[in-house]
This record gives C-alpha cells, structure tokens and sequence, in this order.
C-alpha cells in the first residue's frame, strides 16, 4: 500500500525533528487530555449523583410550599407557608389518594444540640415515623421514632454519625442524651453513615417528632389555626403511578387551598424523575460549557500544527522541488505533507488519552473524592477523531502550498 | 533534424519569463534533436540559457511557443501528472549541489524515483542497491550523506538518477561542487554510463568539462549559437599516456589553432540557419 509507505516517511521527518515535534504536539495533547478530562469529571459527577438520587427512591414526590411557576415570574419556594398539617391529615386519606401510599410532614430548621461541653450546628427535621422508609434511611444503631413516640411528643431523637461523633467522639451513643434549647432528648437511633459527602447525606442531620419541633424548638408559625409544614414527602404506589400521584396530591392541595381554575400552585411537586432530569440537564450543560473551553486549547493546537508544518514545507523547498523532478505528482506531494500533520496529532491525542487516563487513576486514588472519571468509548473515538480531524483540517493549508510550489524554484531555493 | 527516432525533438521552442513589467527571452526560437545513445554538453555562460533549456528538456518547465517531443510525446499536450510520470520514467536528474536528503541512507536515496513509480517495497531496495553497485558505492548502501565524501555523495545521486532506467540522463553542473580529483571521477563514471548505451546530457560553463562530450551545443542569449559533434576521444581508464595526451589537448586550448570553438564563419552560418527557420 503506497498509503502506508507516507506514514514511514512521516515518521522519519517527525523522529527527524523530536523536539520540533514534541512541541507541536504538545498543543493537541493539552487540548485532548484536557476535554477528555472535562468530559469525564462531568460525566462521572452525574453518573455519581444519579445513582444517589435513585438510591433514594424513585417513586418518592416532594410538596413544597410556594410557587414556582414555568411560564411567568416565579415566587421563592417556602416564601408563603401555605402546607399545614390539614393538607397532610387529608392527603393520607387513602380513598381521595389511590395512588399515594404514604405521606410524611417535615418541619426543619437549623439548630444547636449540646452534650456536656460540646456542642454542634446540625440540621433538625421534625417527622413522622414513615420518613425513614419513604427515604430510604438505614440506621447503624437503635431504632427511628415510633409512632408513639410521634403521638406522644416525646423527647427523642435521631442523628447522623457525624453529630454523634462531633458530640461523643463515637458514633455508639444510642441512650445517651442531648440538648436543644436547655431541654434534654434522649438518642434512639444513629443514621448509618451515607458514604457521600454531597448529596443528600444526613450524617449531619437530626430527626425528632414533628409535634416537638413545631411546637417546642421551632415554634412553627401557624396558617388557618394549623401547624404549617416545611415540605411533605409522599411515596407513590409504583414508579409507573408517580405521575398520577402528582395529580391527586395537585388536585387535593388546589380544592383546599381554594385556588380559582386560572390561579397557579401555591406549592410546587416534584418528583425524583423530575429532579434527575434537572441534574442531567445541568450537568450537561456544565460539561459542554466547560468542554468547549476546553476545546479552543484544541484549536490552538491546531493552528500551532498549521504554524509548524508551514515552516516544514519552507524549510523543505528543495526537497519538494527534488521530489517533484523525480516524479512525485501533487497528490504525492500533498499526501506527504497531510500524513505528516496526521501522524502529529494522532500521536499527541493518543499522548493525551494516556494523560487522562492517569489523571482518571490519580481522581481515583484521592480518597474521600466519591466520584471516578468516566472516559468512554464514544470520548476516546471523539478524541482520536477530533485530533486526526485536526491534523487534516490545519495540514491542508501546508500541503496545498507544497505542492504549488513550482520546481525549478523549489531546486535552486537554498 | 526531425527524425521519428530522435528520443527528443525540439522545433522553434521559446521561452519568455515575466518579469514585472519586463518580458525576458530566455530560449529564443531553438530547434533541437537528440538521438539515443548521444553524449552531448551544453555549454553557455550564465544566462546564456542554458538551464531554461535544460529545464524544458527535463520537462520541468514547458516553452511559451514552439514544440517540444520526447520520445514522440508532445510535453505541451500532457498534463501536470503526465508529465511528472514522465520525468520519473524516462528522465534521470543530477545536479550541482547533489540534492540528497538529509538522514536517509545512501539506498533509500536511491530507491526515490522507485516510491512514486510504485515499485514494491523488496524490488525497490534490490534496484537501488543496483544501482548503487553500477556507480561503485555497493558497500556504502547504508551510509548516510554526512558518513559520505561529496564525489561518493554524487554517485549516490547518479545511482538515484539511474534506478528507474531513464532514457536520459540529464546532469547540471555535476562536478561543480567537486574539486578536480573526484570531478574527474564523476566523469570518469559518466563516461561509462554512455558506453553502456546511456544518452546523456551535461550543462556546464566549464568548457574543458564540456569538450570531452560528442556533441558541443554552445549558447548565447538564448540561442544555440553553435552545434559542433567531435570523434570519440575519451575513455574511462585512460592509459597514462592517453592522460597526458588529453593532459596535452588541454593545454593546447590556449592555442588558437587547436581551439575546438567553431571557426566565426562557422557561428555566422549557424546564425543564418537560425534566422531561416525562423
């Protein structure tokens, strides 16, 4: 294959000149390593939160209060507290919801818990005893409330591993007692450490009956003489039945409220489905944005390759003018000049995958960081396309003046 | 002159360069005819145009007027590709200043014409190498142009005019880089070459280079101005008395009646046949 045989030629001209080379190619192995890299944090990322958001639950909606509307201005969430512990006495009338199997109120705030001389900053929701299972949460020690415990507003209380170990210096502190506001709680329960820093974690969470924490600790403000909520989480009867329990709560929520047929939501639904959309929508958007960043050191890796291959076909006037009285037609000349620019960037996107593959193992070895690179084999082929396009792309220019050259000048240049 | 076996024919070729506002007659109205086998110099001094006419003849470069034939083949007719698969066929290049590459060694340098007349890869090496041997450098395949002394670095740049078998062999100032010792030996190796059946064909200004060819084509101002054919004389291995009768001849040149330039009757008829055919 005389195709093949410009590649030996290529390699020769390019070993002839390594450091030259090197240089060039540094341009193209920046560029690829460097969206490779992108690519791969923003896919790993996602990929990690999504499998966290599933992990939750997928059938699990969420009833904020406050609108937010799609087509107009939309209101703060929770800016109007218009949820109350009525809507969620009704919404648990099984009869009005068939497909809403459980519904658990939250009321939350942030709080102070004492034990002995320290003290910590945690996350306080007040719920009932469904919340651990529309959640998904497990516990490394003890139990979570009961539903005595809700009815009764007794003095109890969940933690994340975190608080207990801020508190107790261990995360075995199930009888131990706690203070908030002065008044003593005791520990029933110890969340099992999530294993995820970011998202949705509630190692650095507390859980107390929601009586106790609208009535004595937070003293939750009232709407139409009824406790008002934070946010109500309620469990669909199936994944396929999510988006009829949205309509059900929808519909519940508007006749209470007394919504006229032309006024938006005084609250707003959402689901996992939606919210996993909303992360994927943005994660991708961060990836591209920050990919095409990434992109333009390409691009001037390209034109430093035009740069370079224009100063070869200068410097090698004579041996064009040689080539050409010896034979070799344009589209000689021409494929001489674009392998060679082709083998350049090949190597230095290959040069740069390794790099990204190392910076992938290194992202691994750093412990505490939740997330891998992702580098697929759509970004690899990307990546090598993209270098070899690159290569044609801003070799071309280069061949093109090579083989304009007239021969009899090109012999007698020096 | 025109002869359906002359490997080139030439009829009125002309050639004017542009040169910004100035039009520059380099080749004015030549006619030419080379058989095969033939040995022949040209020989003007610079700007006489004799590299414009060498540049035609090795189709590199084609005449603004007049027509130009090699081996029956009108260059004005063919295109670019056409001719460059000619120039690799049938043209054999050696120039002044050896133009080999830089790092490829003496065999690869060789086998060029080779790549681009799409020789396999085994039958290319075993012809350089060849032709390497038919020049005397069969040992020195591997060397590289830096590893070389310049006369064997021309040869090499014979062997490379030789590995496709060209029917002409065209040389520019083939010793001018060399001292005298190996330009005697380029031309030594030349001389061979044209016993064993090569037509060649030498640009020189150097006229004691130029005498030892068959054939003498002096030009001026574009022109042919003399075409004067002399019996064999040289031989590769002269015996050291032959050298010094050659030795002899060249000091004779100072002398005017053994100056082989044509008589100036001579050129003036010349001129008139020029001016006939015109």
């Amino acid at each position: 294959m005389k195709l093949l045989r410009y590649f030996r030629v290529a390699v020769d001209s390019i070993a002839s000149h390594k450091m030259r080379s090197g240089l060039t190619m540094l341009g193209i192995v920046i560029g690829v390593a460097a969206v490779l890299t992108i690519l791969g944090i923003g896919r790993g990322a996602s990929a990690n939160i999504l499998s966290e958001v599933s992990s939750q639950g997928t059938t699990r909606l969420t009833v904020s209060p406050g609108s937010v509307s799609s087509d107009g201005v939309a209101g703060a969430g929770g800016s109007v507290q218009t949820l109350t512990m009525g809507d969620v006495a009704i919404l648990s009338n099984p009869d009005l919801h068939s497909d809403v199997t459980q519904v658990v109120p939250q009321y939350g705030g942030n709080t102070q818990l004492v034990a002995g001389s320290n003290n910590t900053q945690i996350r306080m929701t007040g719920t009932t005893a469904a919340y651990a299972d529309v959640h998904n949460l497990k516990l490394a020690e003890g139990r979570f409330l009961t539903e005595d415990e809700i009815s009764q507003r007794s003095s109890v209380i969940v933690i994340g591993t975190t608080v207990a170990t801020d508190l107790f210096g261990r995360p075995q502190v199930v009888g131990e007692s706690v203070r908030i506001n002065g008044e003593p709680f005791t520990v029933v329960g110890v969340l099992k450490k999530s294993g995820n820093a970011e998202f949705g974690s509630n190692d650095n969470s507390g859980f107390i009956p929601i009586g106790v924490a609208q009535g004595r600790i937070f003293d939750a403000p009232r709407y139409r003489g009824e406790y008002t909520v934070t946010s109500i989480s309620a469990d669909a009867a199936s994944e396929e039945r999510v988006d009829a329990a949205e309509r059900q709560i929808e519909q519940t929520l508007r006749l209470r409220h007394g919504l006229a047929a032309d006024d938006d939501n005084d609250f707003t639904i959402s689901t996992q489905a939606s919210l996993l959309e909303t992360i994927n929508t943005i994660t991708s958007t961060l990836t591209l944005l920050l990919g095409s960043i990434a992109a333009i050191s390409l691009l001037v890796g390209g034109i430093g390759i035009m740069n370079i291959m224009l100063v070869s076909v200068t410097e090698r006037t004579k041996e064009i003018g040689l080539r050409k009285a010896l034979g070799a037609h344009n589209s000689d000349v021409l494929l001489q000049f674009l392998i060679e620019s082709l083998v350049l960037t090949l190597l230095g996107g290959l040069i740069g995958i390794g790099i990204s593959y190392g910076v992938a193992l290194l992202v691994q070895s750093i412990p505490n960081f939740n997330f891998s690179l992702l580098i697929e084999n759509d970004a690899l082929a990307m990546a090598l396309g993209v270098s070899a396009g690159c290569g044609l792309l801003f070799g071309l220019y280069p061949a093109i003046r090579a083989t304009q050259l007239d021969p009899i000048e090109a012999l007698r240049y020096e | 002159m025109t002869t359906s076996s002359a490997l080139i024919d030439m009829q009125n070729a002309t050639k004017i360069y542009q040169m910004g506002e100035t039009n520059v007659l380099a080749l004015n109205n030549v006619s030419l005819s080379i058989a095969q086998g033939e040995y022949i110099a040209i020989i003007g001094t610079s700007g006489s145009g004799k590299s414009t006419l060498m540049n035609i003849i090795g189709l590199l470069d084609r005449p603004t007027d007049g027509v130009y034939r090699i081996r029956g083949q009108n260059a004005g007719d063919l295109t670019d590709s056409q001719l460059a698969d000619l120039r690799n066929k049938e043209i054999g290049f050696v120039f002044q200043q050896f133009n080999l590459l830089a790092r490829a060694s003496a065999w690869r340098q060789a086998e060029l014409p080779l790549f681009y007349a799409n020789v396999s890869r085994s039958e290319s090496r075993r012809r350089a190498l060849d032709a390497l041997a038919q020049v005397g450098l069969a040992e020195r395949a591997d060397h590289k142009p830096e590893e070389l002394s310049g006369g064997q670095q021309q040869r090499v740049a014979i062997a490379r005019a030789l590995v496709n078998r060209p029917s002409l062999l065209l040389a520019d100032e083939p010793t001018g880089a060399l001292d005298t010792q190996t330009g005697e030996e380029v031309m030594a190796l030349f001389e061979k070459l044209h016993q064993e059946g090569l037509t060649l064909v030498i640009v020189t200004h150097d006229r004691e280079i130029a005498e030892r060819a068959r054939r003498v084509l002096t030009m001026r101002d574009g022109a042919i101005i003399s075409d004067t054919r002399q019996a064999a004389a040289q031989t590769i291995e002269l015996p050291p008395a032959s050298q010094a009768a050659a030795n002899g001849r060249f000091n004779g040149l100072s002398q005017p009646a053994l100056t082989p330039l044509p008589q100036p009757g001579a050129i003036a008829k010349v001129e008139e046949d020029i001016y006939e055919t015109a």
